[in-house]
């Protein structure tokens, strides 16, 4: 019995983490690409799914739909970066403000509604939830496209001229304008990019689910890091290229969707959800701390020893 | 080539802390000049060759370069005239990326960043030969990443990247001083190899009255944010290190000055 009923939701867990897990990479663009801890995120994933809702719904194709979401969220980020550069806010700070700012915004697409629905038998939807178990329009095939075409542009943009000063922004911002980075435009540009990622992720998840809702993206970021660090943990070793540190971040995000899906058929309260999460995320963020004070503690103790 | 034209900076103005860091500084340098600073701790040097590169803007006064004012030019457009080595070996190098992606990031200072690719093979092979002559078996590690190399191989990488497009200026900003003697030594030799060939207008702070007098062709002493003494020339060549701490015991009106110089 819960076998049956965990393999019968496990598609559709996939699905969903593989969807997510966009919205991941653009949390490790910048976490770890762009070493800016961005917050933007819980406001830009939902803002993502109210345009490309509200667009469909208004008759505008999904495709469309999904392209005009990206530059949301990319306005989003240029929003959030243009208060920490040009505004001198740290960066944390500017992203709350812009998630908080966005909520309102959001509501203003989804003309006042805390929740648009978006029926797959009125709209031609790219995927959809329902065909999940179904070979005829299953939405598989295009989810994993999606995954693979934006780990192959992030990959090849990340080696040209402007992708390299950004990497080199986000290891060290004083060698970046020593050898005349401009820093602060690859701080807004990365933040737009992620932020544009985030969002297209809200559009795919509102088509995927058939609706968009305001609340959609809360804890979008610690989701996100938990795909990430998820990914670290187990392939860090294996996966030194950056095409698959994107790929592991993407398995973190569909760990975390399948390793939620059975936490539920165990019988968990849904409402304990985001604590879990929150713990988890917060003990595997602590683990390389606790480590090097231990590895200290012990070449301390050799030293003695030695000594 | 380069003017300072009466160059203040104040810290934390307005409050207890406040620091006249930078006193009416005035400076010319002429093409080709390898300067050499010295002086006690707080005395202005590395503030002065922040000012010039723009890591903060100056409170009053000019700075001008090959006659273009970039007083009010921000730090990273200023960079494509300047090489710049640091103290710290941690501050000139990217360390989650390989040493080619560091020296390509470097060859395009003042460049336009396109979606061209970030390295080429032409350039790899530039790398490679470069690397070698610096002779630390750099060359064989080209795709190690930077993080892993020791603070000698990293100034060593830093002091390469900063020439690898001739600068206008080369400023050094006691690069020597975070590393053991051989070492420094080591880099130091590197350091007067590279401005040689490329005859480089250079200002070197160093902590070292020996090697203040041993290198370059003129010597600056600072005490207060200002500059007193300049010698240059015959005199800096029969220079000793007791003629040194004389002058600026007689130019700064104080006495205290051998420890504190020379251990500073």
């Amino acid at each position: 019995m819960f076998f049956t009923s965990l393999l019968n939701a496990l598609p559709g867990a996939i699905a969903q983490g593989a969807i997510w897990g966009i919205m991941a990479i653009g949390v490790y663009l910048t976490f770890r690409v762009l070493n800016v801890s961005d917050l933007t995120v819980d406001g830009s994933l939902a803002t993502g799914g109210a345009v490309c809702v509200m667009l469909i719904r208004g008759g505008l194709s999904p495709w469309l739909a999904l392209l005009c979401a990206f530059i949301a969220g990319m306005v989003a980020g240029l929003v959030t970066g243009l208060l920490h550069t040009r505004c001198g806010i740290p960066a944390i700070l500017s992203g709350i403000l812009t998630q908080l700012a966005l909520y309102s915004v959001n509501l203003r697409i989804m003309q006042s509604k805390a929740n648009q629905a978006l029926s797959v038998d009125r709209y031609p939807l790219l995927i959809s939830m329902r065909y999940v178990r179904s070979a005829e329009n299953n939405p598989f095939p295009l989810i994993i496209i999606f995954v693979l075409v934006i780990i192959g542009l992030l990959y090849w943009f990340f080696g040209t001229e402007l992708g390299c000063s950004m990497r080199a922004t986000g290891t060290n911002q004083n060698m970046a304008r020593a050898q005349g980075i401009n820093t602060n435009r690859n701080i807004v540009f990365g933040l737009m990019l992620a932020n544009g990622l985030v969002a297209l992720s809200g559009a795919l998840l509102s088509q995927f689910q058939g609706s968009a809702d305001v609340n959609m993206g809360r804890g979008a970021i610690v989701i996100g890091l938990a795909a990430v660090i998820i990914g670290e943990v187990l392939f860090e070793k294996v996966f030194v290229n950056f095409a698959l540190k994107m790929l592991a971040v993407i398995i973190g995000a569909i760990l975390y969707y399948i390793v939620l899906q059975i936490v539920l058929q165990l019988g968990l309260n849904t409402n304990d959800l985001k604590l879990m999460t929150a713990l988890i995320v917060a003990v595997f963020l602590a683990i390389p701390y606790w480590k090097s004070k231990v590895m200290a503690r012990r070449t301390g103790k050799e030293a003695e020893q030695d000594a | 080539m380069l003017k300072l034209r009466s160059i203040s900076k104040t810290f934390n103005p307005g409050t207890v802390n406040a620091n006249l860091a930078l006193d009416r500084l005035s400076l010319e340098l002429a093409e080709g000049d390898f300067v050499t600073v010295i002086g006690g701790n707080g005395a202005g040097k590395s503030t002065m060759l922040n000012a010039i590169a723009g890591t903060f803007m100056v409170d009053s006064g000019s700075i001008l370069l090959d006659g273009k004012d970039i007083t009010r030019l921000p730090e990273y457009k200023r960079a494509e005239h300047l090489g710049r080595v640091f103290q710290d070996p941690m501050m000139g190098t990217a360390p989650t990326m390989q040493i080619d992606e560091n020296l390509a990031l470097a060859a395009r200072r003042g460049q336009h960043r396109g979606l061209k690719w970030g390295i080429s093979k032409a350039e790899r092979e530039e790398y490679h030969k470069l690397l070698k002559d610096l002779g630390l078996g750099l060359e064989d590690r080209m795709s190690a990443k930077v993080g892993l190399l020791s603070g000698g191989q990293r100034q060593a990488l830093t002091l390469l990247m900063a020439t690898l497009k001739k600068p206008k200026l080369l400023l050094l900003d006691e690069h020597t001083a975070a590393l053991d003697p051989k070492t420094a030594a080591k880099v130091l030799e590197i350091s007067q190899k590279v401005v040689e060939k490329n005859g480089l207008t250079t200002m070197m702070i160093t902590h070292n009255m020996r090697d203040a007098i041993a290198f370059g062709n003129r010597l600056i002493m600072m005490d207060e944010g200002h500059i007193v003494l300049d010698i240059s020339g015959e005199e800096k060549k029969n220079l000793t290190v007791a003629d040194l701490l004389a002058r600026f015991s007689k130019a700064s009106g104080r006495e205290e000055t051998d420890d504190k110089l020379l251990l500073s």
